[in-house]
């Protein structure tokens, strides 16, 4: 998969109708795929009064800041007027240990699964994955009754338990190709020596895991910062992610909408994933293929 | 190889030792398996054929609940419209993330730019989608009104507010965002042909065209069945988009079965009901991934032989 760096392929034959007509194709496609942000970026640095006008496409005329600060510190859902940064914080808070314990359960699950061959490891991986490709509505009912009977509905600890489940599929695929891709001897070697379950992963498995790891944190960053249905289902009003509120802030709205704050707020949203995506590349790429390709 | 079952023969007391670290360390990978997805799906299963209505209760009423759900409009128009947006939506991703696939490897200039461009809406969530889009079909003030401000001034353009076409506005922001995840992974797939393929077809003189569509695309389609299934899954999960974009309207005109039963568990208190939608959508993405799921372990299995 590392070959995606060198473009093969047949070789161009110098500049040919053909060649021009690709490049018109990749330069149309590319438009419409550029033109919701440029609008979405326009609109937020415009004032209500230019927005009226209707010329979505136009540069700002009248160059303002004043809707981010709007969307990030006084936008309002229903009656709490604090802004979309609430809900940043609450999915940092979500975040963080969402993303560190499910790759520490999927690292732990993909190891024990590669190396250690128990009985039925096998059904429950593809009970695992088969749960992955069924629809969240099919099991979030009865997950909301078992969260409260336990405590654990509504609140921080419960949507991080949630983030860890319907994680764990893709964690443990990630983490069981990359430790079946290692030589065995390696396994066999520390065993000869007489380490054990813990030992072998703790000093052996885990300092060769850091690309595996980038590639989940990538994978999981995102995953859970986009994640809404499962945060407005368990997190709890307290706990709602920045995705949440932002569709509050947006879709609730009382008299005529901001709309160059509902797009600062929608990019403020949208900043964290994109960042990981634009910082990260060639490994965002990497991730998809690994889960999919493989899977 | 003789190590990785290493205890064979070995005192029982040894052997349950040593596998107990191991049982631990897949004890939440158990727990999760059995009790988030199996014992959910099945209680979900069971509360469909239950009376069920603000609470779940664990009484037996057979098919009362798929005799109403299926007479219940809402339902059936979220079924149509999940439909007609499932195969729009998978064909024109599956089309265009081929064509962008193969576009890009022709050797074009700016590669990388064009490749950042068209997978960057997938790094973004359904919600900020579902705005952006949103704002951009607006009728009032967003692309209607501006290509009318250009001069056209009958250009219509409404069909976010306009019942027979809103559907199709969801496709359009959704192909907008996942067909960069085809061309990704069809790319990885197109980088992967063997070069002596490109130069045994043009000593043969096989025309460019010809070896994409009789030789390539073959061999990309278990690629493509894949990038189909992941597909097929954001269909079925369709919810985020829908509830961003258009809340569901005009009227229920793009309703779909996610947030029909989103609704009747958490908003109507129509617990049965839900269940049975539910039921329903599990076991159409199983009869849909049934097929895929197969040929993929098959597949395996052959390639480990």
């Amino acid at each position: 998969m590392s070959a995606l760096a060198e473009p093969r392929g047949p070789k161009p034959k110098r500049i040919s109708l053909a060649r021009l007509g690709i490049h018109a194709f990749l330069i149309v496609v590319a438009a419409f795929f550029l033109v919701p942000l440029w609008v979405m970026l326009v609109t937020s640095f415009k004032t209500m009064n230019e927005i009226r006008l209707g010329n979505m496409l136009a540069w700002p005329a009248d160059f303002t800041v004043e809707a981010w600060y709007k969307a990030w510190s006084s936008a309002c859902t229903g009656l709490a007027c604090n802004g979309i940064q609430v809900g940043f914080w609450n999915s940092v808070r979500i975040l963080v240990p969402s993303v560190i314990a499910s790759i520490a359960v999927g690292a732990i699950t993909g190891y024990a699964m590669t190396f250690y061959r128990v009985r039925g490891a096998n059904a429950l991986f593809g009970l695992l994955l088969l749960g992955a490709f069924i629809p969240y509505q099919v099991f979030l009912y009865p997950l909301v009754r078992l969260f409260s009977s336990v405590g654990l509905y509504d609140s921080l600890a419960g949507i991080v338990v949630v983030h860890v489940a319907f994680g764990l599929p893709l964690m443990t695929l990630l983490f069981r190709n990359y430790y079946s891709s290692l030589p065995i001897e390696l396994f066999n070697a520390a065993r000869v020596d007489g380490a054990g379950f813990a030992q072998i992963f703790r000093h052996v498995f885990l300092p060769m895991s850091a690309p595996i790891i980038i590639v989940a944190t990538i994978l999981q960053v995102t995953g859970i910062w986009n994640d809404f249905i499962l945060g407005l289902t368990f997190a709890g009003r307290q706990n709602r992610p920045m995705t949440v509120l932002l569709n509050n802030i947006v879709n609730s709205t009382q008299g005529e909408a901001a709309y160059n704050v509902d797009m600062a707020a929608t990019i403020l949203t949208a900043l964290v994933p994109l960042t990981v995506y634009l910082v990260s590349g060639r490994w965002f790429v990497r991730g998809i293929a690994a889960g999919a390709v493989k899977g | 190889m003789s190590l990785s079952a290493p205890a064979t023969g070995r005192p029982i007391a040894r052997r349950l030792r040593a596998k107990l670290p191991v049982l631990l360390a897949l004890t939440p990978a158990i727990v999760i398996g059995f009790v988030v997805y199996l014992g959910a799906m099945v209680w979900t299963v069971r509360l469909s054929f239950s009376t069920s209505k603000m609470l779940p209760v664990l009484d037996w009423a057979g098919f009362v609940q798929y005799d109403r759900l299926f007479a219940t409009e809402r339902f059936i128009l979220a079924a149509q419209h999940i439909a007609v947006f499932g195969a729009l939506f998978i064909t024109l991703c599956l089309v265009l993330g081929f064509l962008l696939a193969v576009a890009i490897d022709q050797n074009v200039r700016g590669e990388a730019l064009f490749r950042t461009i068209f997978l960057y809406p997938f790094s973004m969530s359904f919600v900020v989608t579902g705005l952006v889009w949103q704002w951009f079909l607006n009728p009032q003030l967003g692309l209607q009104q501006t290509v009318r401000g250009f001069g056209f001034s009958d250009f219509k353009f409404d069909w976010i507010v306009n019942q027979d076409f809103v559907i199709f506005t969801l496709v359009i922001a959704a192909v907008w965002q996942a067909s960069g995840l085809v061309m990704a992974i069809l790319l990885a797939g197109l980088r992967g042909v063997d070069a002596e393929l490109w130069k045994a077809a043009r000593i043969d003189a096989i025309p460019t065209w010809r070896v994409y569509v009789s030789i390539i695309l073959p061999m990309l389609t278990p690629m493509l069945a894949t990038a189909a299934a992941l597909l097929a899954v954001s269909v079925a999960r369709l919810y985020d988009l829908v509830v961003a974009m258009t809340k569901g309207g005009p009227g229920l005109s793009s309703e779909v079965p996610a947030k029909f039963i989103m609704d009747n568990f958490f908003e109507r208190s129509n617990v049965g009901l839900g269940s049975a939608a539910a039921t329903m959508l599990l076991a159409t993405v199983v009869v849909v991934l049934a097929p895929w799921f197969y040929a993929q372990q098959f597949r395996k299995r052959r390639g480990r032989a």
